[in-house]
């Protein structure tokens, strides 16, 4: 049980999806404008990761080899349109701005990473236990991310008002650019400068190196 | 001898690089996503209508709110709805024969039987296309008409920008200018939905006195009744939003419909 835990543990910061193996950076930067959209997005795709992972690590000794990609594809396509669905039915406002992002979750990197690197070789109990840890490790830089965001750039959190605005009497001045999917970029980095600070082993060694010229004379 | 089950054992101990079993594998897969998505659109589908005519009413009843006296009114005249028609924007008459419920604008625009090239010297809200005929929304007692609101679209900066235009009854004087969907930048193209915007666009003219539509957006300062202030920082936008009112309320737009409804009334 301890071992099967560590499915779960592990991804969340040490073996983050989004700052180590930078998968899902698209979505991250589109989605976290705002906490909401931050919060209902790691939702969809913490239940897609662990839907998938279970349909496909259950079925894994049948997926012919050939065919493995399309059949993944196919089973997380079909996951996502009907959660899809689902916000369009339930949480009409919020799956509105998240627009497109939704549908994409089929092409997050993560999703497909984790089903052929991970459920295609393991049972399903352990399968599903990666994706909740995958899952939540997108969600927990997502909803980083999303609360750096709304708080600088509207002053809100969740819509609730934190730091009143300089145009409605506070001394709060938004900051536009929060708003912008660059801003998204500059906390990530920020985000894995400080993971890797404090865990050195993720720094990776870099594939080439300047040489260093004497001049002489 | 063909008993189900066998035939599924042995379809499952098939090695898995068999052709049978790949072929198999990939239509059962299929099917049963296939069966699982529709069961879930179908299902959902009254659900989701719902929240989309709800939202489309509570813009209208948004757009209505800001125009003062105009509830007052409706109440006397005792509707609580403006009502819809369909109007046929080549000859500007009303097509009764069509239920204005069932008639979807974006899906005509895209079909080519139902649809018009834009010629490209009129198309400066950058359609390309539109569709034959439109929805307008109106509010008339004992045979006049009180208020005309006209569903318009155009290209903004990055995305396509719909709208409500209210009109006078004098159909030249702007009453209110509602956006109903927007994807322009966040903070900038975006502050087209600001309602201090908007309300800079009530009174204004929209033609002037020999015809000519000349309502415009500028930058600076806005003088005389057929300009408005640009949003600082978001030209393109504004003037998207001003080329959108131009091109429908022209004579490949509402043009034809406004000349009828000016002449021959309701």
């Amino acid at each position: 049980m301890a071992s099967n835990l560590r499915h779960v543990t592990a991804p969340l910061v040490q073996n983050n999806p989004v700052t180590l193996q930078i998968l899902g950076i698209c979505s991250a930067l589109a989605v976290t404008t705002s906490l909401s959209t931050a919060l209902v997005m790691s939702m969809a795709l913490t239940v897609v990761l662990c839907l998938a992972s279970a349909t496909i690590s259950l079925i894994r000794n049948h997926i012919p080899n050939v065919i493995r990609l399309i059949v993944q594809i196919i089973i997380i396509a079909s996951l996502v349109i009907v959660i899809d669905e689902l916000l369009q039915a339930y949480a009409f406002e919020i799956s509105r701005q998240l627009s497109i992002f939704v549908g994409l979750i089929v092409t997050n990197c993560l999703v497909m990473g984790r089903a052929e690197a991970f459920a295609m070789r393991n049972p399903v109990w352990p399968s599903v236990l990666d994706g909740l840890g995958n899952g939540l490790g997108y969600s927990l830089v997502l909803i980083i991310v999303g609360s750096i965001r709304e708080l600088l750039g509207a002053g809100t959190l969740l819509g609730y008002t934190i730091l009143t605005p300089a145009s409605q009497g506070g001394w709060f001045v938004p900051l536009g650019l929060m708003q912008l999917a660059p801003s998204a970029f500059f906390i990530i980095g920020l985000l894995v400068w400080a993971i890797r600070s404090h865990w050195v082993g993720q720094v990776e060694t870099p594939k080439f190196s300047l040489k260093l010229q004497r001049s002489r004379g | 001898m063909l008993n189900p089950l066998n035939l599924w054992r042995g379809f499952l101990a098939r090695p898995n690089d068999d052709h049978i079993k790949v072929f198999g594998v990939a239509l059962l897969v299929a099917m049963i996503s296939a069966a699982f998505v529709s069961t879930a659109a179908v299902a959902l589908k009254p659900l989701q209508d719902a929240h989309l005519e709800a939202e489309r009413a509570a813009r209208m009843a948004q757009m209505l709110d800001t125009l003062p006296g105009l509830r007052a009114v409706m109440e006397e005249a005792g509707v609580d709805t403006l009502e819809t028609r369909v109007v046929d924007l080549a000859t500007g008459a009303f097509v009764p024969d069509i239920d204005p419920a069932d008639y979807d604008v974006q899906a005509a625009a895209s079909d080519p039987e139902q649809s018009t090239a834009i010629p490209p010297d009129v198309d400066v809200a950058g359609l390309r296309r539109r569709a034959d005929y439109a929805l307008v929304h109106l509010l008339e007692r004992d045979g006049a008409l009180l208020l005309i609101v006209l569903p318009v679209e155009g290209t903004g900066y990055q995305s396509t920008i719909r709208a409500m235009l209210a009109l006078e009854p004098d159909l030249n004087t702007i009453a209110a200018l509602t956006i109903t969907e927007q994807g322009e930048t966040p903070g900038i193209g975006a502050r087209v939905e600001d309602a201090a915007w908007l309300a800079l666009w009530p009174g204004r003219q929209v033609a002037d006195e020999d015809g000519n539509i000349v309502i415009s957006v500028v930058r600076g300062t806005a003088t005389g009744p057929y300009q408005v202030d640009a949003i600082s920082g978001a030209t393109v936008t504004s003037n998207g939003v001003a080329n959108m009112l131009r091109y429908w309320l022209g004579d490949h737009g509402y043009g034809p419909f406004l000349d009828r409804l000016t002449t021959e009334g309701l």
